[in-house]
């Protein structure tokens, strides 16, 4: 990786940089491929097989078939492209949301509202 | 020569698709959100613009990662919305501006930004919603459309101070346009909100608060902060300020409010509304 810069850190977040959009390229352009009906139906139908098919590597691949975000994010995978994934299996952001802090949906929302409220 | 009314910031979350969709506007949830939108539709009557250059970040359907623009242009002479993965429903094309378009791409890099022009151009969510909110239910809408594209995508994303400038030299060539049109330059997305990591959910409604009122009266207060800085103090995506700051810098002279709204939450996002008048 390239590491002529020190990188910021924030934490739980991960700026998606030229480092994260080389390693999850792969796993980004599937999913931009989620666009089209046909492709989400053809990902449906076989998970595995359609990660194959766009070149997942093997992290990448168990991330996406776990459905784990944290995972997929590790992965180099971008919100916005994982958005679409999520959107095949119905999952909306407080549902990805609450997955990804360990807490349930409802936790997560009321922590939305909580937010309006300070 | 064209003249620029105003600017208008908005909240782009597509959820705000589904919710149009499915006529939710008067639900308790929905409510504190659109509610702001109707003083701002009275504006806009009243300054008539014909134009809207609508500045904003495409999220994965346009752009792909194989080719990421910093700044990018419209050129066409209509924009379509397509199927963008996530259930909300495609909207209608809308009308584009050629004659402003090129020269726009003409001013712009005779000023020294050198801008990606697209003379095929989709638009999704970031750029359909607002035109929903500002003309709920009008298809065609009443106004020619300009997308101009920054990337808060991946990084490196332009400077605050970049984007401000850039701002700047939208105003100048709208205002440097033959034309006897009237612009209103509209920038979306944000404000607060983090939709990846364990920081998900993450909101900062202090600063949300600070940043919609400085960007009336002082413009260049946000330039103060790098771009890590912003998503540290507003999110992965609430970076996307950075449209409202060029849409802020393409209004000269004496700038005034004219309605602004900011809720929490819509999905996960602090959603803010500012409408802000030229003199």
């Amino acid at each position: 990786m390239s590491g002529s810069k020190q990188k910021r850190a924030i934490p739980g977040t991960t700026l998606f940089d030229g480092d994260m959009a080389r390693k999850g390229y792969a796993l980004n352009k599937m999913c931009f491929s989620f666009n089209s009906a046909d492709c989400r139906a053809e990902f449906k139908a076989d998970p595995a097989a359609y990660c194959d098919k766009w070149g997942l590597n093997e992290q990448q691949k168990k991330a996406v078939l776990s459905l784990q975000v944290l995972d997929m994010l590790a992965a180099g995978g971008n919100a916005y492209y994982l958005a679409k994934l999520g959107g095949i299996y119905g999952l909306d952001m407080q549902d990805i949301g609450a997955q990804q802090t360990g807490v349930t949906k409802d936790e997560f929302k009321a922590k939305l509202v909580a937010a309006g409220r300070k | 020569m064209a003249k620029i009314v105003g600017g208008i910031n908005v909240t782009h979350v597509p959820y705000i698709g589904r919710a149009i969709a499915n006529n939710l506007q008067q639900d308790a949830y929905w409510k504190p959100f659109f509610d702001g939108f109707p003083p701002v539709r009275d504006w806009l009557a009243r300054v008539k613009p014909d134009v809207a250059v609508l500045i904003y970040n495409d999220h994965g359907l346009n752009f792909f990662l194989d080719k990421m623009p910093t700044f990018a242009v419209g050129a066409a002479p209509e924009y379509r919305n397509a199927d963008e993965g996530w259930g909300i429903p495609t909207l209608p094309p809308y009308i584009g501006d050629q004659d402003l378009s090129w020269h726009m791409i003409d001013s712009l890099v005779e000023d020294e930004f050198d801008i990606v022009t697209c003379q095929e151009m989709l638009v999704d969510h970031a750029f359909t919603l607002p035109l929903e909110l500002f003309w709920p239910g009008q298809h065609p809408c009443p106004v020619r459309t300009v997308p101009v594209c920054v990337n808060t995508v991946q990084f490196p994303l332009p400077t605050a101070a970049r984007c401000f400038k850039f701002g700047q030299a939208i105003g100048r060539a709208i205002e440097s346009w033959d034309s006897d049109a009237r612009v209103v330059v509209i920038g979306t997305g944000g404000l607060s909100h983090q939709l990846e990591g364990q920081r998900a959910g993450f909101i900062n409604k202090e600063f949300d608060l600070m940043f919609m009122d400085k960007l009336v009266t002082d413009p260049l207060w946000v330039t103060r902060y790098s771009v890590p800085d912003l998503v540290e103090l507003t999110g992965t995506q609430g970076v996307e300020l950075l449209n409202w700051l060029t849409c802020r810098g393409a209004l000269s002279g004496d700038v005034t409010k004219v309605h602004g709204n900011y809720h929490i939450p819509i999905s996960n996002t602090a959603s803010g509304l500012l409408a802000m008048q030229v003199a």
